[in-house]
């Protein structure tokens, strides 16, 4: 996806997971949203019934995708709103383009924008010569860093705030040494002020585009998405083409899941409803595809398309929490990303669907219900089947069907793994059982298997 | 208009059989005491409400909080709350409201369950009203309180009536930095609700 290189999970895991003290922490910090996420959960009787609402909700938006999205097209354009239509990535880097320039816009603030990670639009739009500033504060964390975000509501989850300290300290001057959160906060305000006040456009992502209002809903709890698009005279908002949803009335769905699956707040600080442009200004919404529409055609894949982007499949997962949202080498990690990732390139992608344990906590807490892990378990079988899995594994599993397919060979293969648990040095075995040993002691062998002993006590098997 | 029909396109040919909208029946909150699951649900939200009998008693009362004695630049965009009342509408360019203290919002409804509170775009001359200021107060009325967002978006009726809006819950905040709970991001470093009657 986009600009992003492609990074083999495991080897990038590896290495992130090789600071043992830094995943602890990571896996902490995530594992805090994911308990903040259940008390908010908690405290909302019906919540099971509003999953199963918006599930049906996104459903039926699926279902209905092109007449909704001209219903949209037709209702913001009636309050005074454009409307752009981009087949894929770089048609949309394009079109924002050409309304920056027809503008001559050169300074651009943008609020967070999945989509425009995923299209790759800030080194598009600054090697043409345009000043991109994210303004989420985590955004403008990774930024600074030359590096995407890790995570897709806390962009530098990642980052320790001593590290946050250094950098502002050598791009904002802030005190050497100072990392209080509050300060470093303070300071980025300061800095983003400025950036506002001198922006000639404002560009937002879109978490809601509403059919029967032309509305384009925008979350956020810093609240720069409003500063962002109230001083320039150009706001351009950017969405991929499944964030409709068909009546305003099914927002009250949506906002009451979605902060509390992401952060565990009843609601995002900022939902704002943008219906038209700002009198004297303008706004443009984009429209894009980029592989969406095949997506839909592609049972059982198509669920993935309800996805919010509240991030709690992230929080949950036992792999990302452990492994980090880089790792994956996609604009979104996670169970969800591994799911998206392959139906965009299989080959490039084809390790994600196993950067997971099945475990099933990311359908558990998906507030739109997609079965995240049934979804991975299909990717595996595809790019099994069309032969993206690497030769080690590909033998391994064959070896494990043939032993599996005979009651000689499965009884013959245990006595040989027993021989081999008590004759050989632990150093050869644990090597011999591959990555699972790496972190564990093997277990003893028993003297006789469940087989051999009833055989022994009962005289047959 | 190429793109756009060949996307139509595209989706026409892969949405599958189309299915009914779903009735949104089951969901609804139900508090005893609306007024203190909102000021609850306030200050969940790192904002603080302030009860007052009567608009004369939110003027008084908000004059008297540091918010309103230190600020030099006042907008009260509500009649006879806070004072010198500014005149926003004569503000042009919204970069000139930079340097607020302390704007005073009508609130047109107020959800009990969340602590968000609804501002009208119609009723603000610039959207930065709502942002720019150091402080924010909100006036809202008691009885415009409802449940939760469904009911507050059946009482907003947005399909009939084109316009901008907001939901705000709370000052702006952040926790990018190894999540420490920061207030004051970008917006409003405080939220005070001058809950009246």
């Amino acid at each position: 996806m986009g600009h992003l290189t492609t990074l083999r999970h495991p080897e990038a895991a590896a290495r992130f997971a090789a600071d043992v003290p830094r995943t602890h922490w990571h896996d902490q910090a995530l594992w805090f949203m994911r308990l903040k996420r259940d008390r908010a959960a908690a405290q909302v009787p019906e919540w099971e019934r509003l999953r199963e609402l918006a599930q049906a909700i996104k459903a039926h938006a699926l279902a209905n995708l092109p007449a909704l999205l001209e219903q949209f097209e037709r209702n913001a354009t009636g309050a005074g709103a454009t409307v752009h239509w981009a087949r894929d990535a770089g048609e949309h880097n394009r079109i924002v383009h050409r309304l920056l320039a027809d503008r001559g816009v050169s300074r651009l603030v943008k609020s967070k924008s999945m989509l425009t990670e995923e299209c790759g639009l800030n080194p598009y739009l600054e090697a043409r010569g345009v000043e991109v500033v994210d303004t989420d504060l985590g955004e403008r964390i990774v930024q600074f860093r030359g590096e995407p975000p890790s995570h897709i509501i806390l962009p530098a989850i990642h980052v320790k705030k001593e590290e946050i300290g250094a950098l502002f300290h050598e791009k904002l001057g802030t005190a050497a040494g100072a990392s209080d959160p509050k300060y470093l906060t303070e300071a980025a305000r300061g800095h983003l002020r400025q950036k506002f006040l001198a922006a000639q456009a404002g560009l937002t992502g879109v978490n809601f585009a509403v059919a029967d209002t032309g509305a384009v809903v925008v979350c956020t709890n810093e609240g720069n998405a409003d500063m962002g698009t109230a001083l320039p005279p150009l706001h351009v908002a950017c969405m991929g083409l499944e964030k409709i949803v068909p009546r305003a009335e099914d927002l009250g769905v949506f906002l009451r899941l979605l902060a509390r699956s992401g952060t565990g707040q009843p609601i995002t600080t900022y939902s704002t409803h943008f219906l038209g442009p700002r009198p004297g200004a303008e706004l443009h919404i984009v429209i894009v595809d980029n592989g969406r529409s095949a997506l839909l055609g592609r049972d059982p894949y198509r669920r993935a398309l309800s996805c919010i982007r509240c991030g709690a499949c992230m929080n949950t997962c036992p792999v990302f929490r452990r492994s980090g949202g880089h790792s994956y080498g996609v604009t979104v990690p996670g169970p969800i990303g591994s799911v998206l990732a392959p139906a965009v390139n299989p080959l490039a992608h084809a390790a994600l669907p196993f950067a997971s344990t099945l475990c099933g906590s990311c359908a558990d807490v998906c507030p739109v219900g997609i079965d995240l892990h049934h979804q991975l378990l299909a990717w595996r079988r595809e790019l099994a089947a069309a032969g993206h899995v690497p030769v080690v594994k590909r033998l391994a599993l064959r070896l494990a069907a043939w032993i599996f397919a005979s009651p000689r060979r499965y009884a013959l293969a245990g006595r040989l793994a027993r021989l081999a648990l008590r004759v050989l040095p632990a150093r050869l075995t644990t090597r011999l059982s591959g990555a699972w040993g790496r972190q564990r002691e093997l277990p003893v062998a028993p003297a006789e298997s469940f087989h051999e002993r009833y055989r022994r006590t009962h005289g047959r098997a | 208009m190429a793109a756009r029909e060949e996307i139509l396109a595209a989706l026409r040919r892969h949405a599958g059989p189309g299915l009914p909208r779903p009735v949104l029946d089951g969901v609804g909150a139900r508090f005893p005491d609306l007024v203190a699951r909102f000021t609850e649900g306030v200050a969940a939200v790192g904002g603080a409400v302030v009860r007052v009998p009567d608009r004369a008693a939110a003027d008084a009362a908000l004059r008297a909080l540091p918010i309103h004695l230190e600020a030099k630049r006042v907008a009260s965009l509500v009649a006879g709350v806070g004072a010198p009342p500014f005149d926003a509408g004569t503000v042009e360019d919204p970069h000139d409201l930079e340097g607020l203290d302390l704007a005073i919002l009508p609130g047109e409804l107020a959800v009990a369950e969340n602590g968000a509170i609804w501002i009208e775009g119609a009723s603000l001359p610039h959207h930065a009203l709502v942002v720019i200021p150091e402080h924010l107060a909100v006036v809202v009325e008691a009885g415009a309180i409802v449940p939760d967002l469904h009911a507050a978006y059946a009482r907003l009726d947005l399909a009939g009536r084109p316009r901008w809006g907001l939901f705000l819950a709370g000052p702006s905040k952040t926790a990018d930095i190894e999540q420490a709970l920061v207030i004051g991001a970008h917006g409003a470093r405080s939220l005070t609700v001058l809950l009246v009657g």
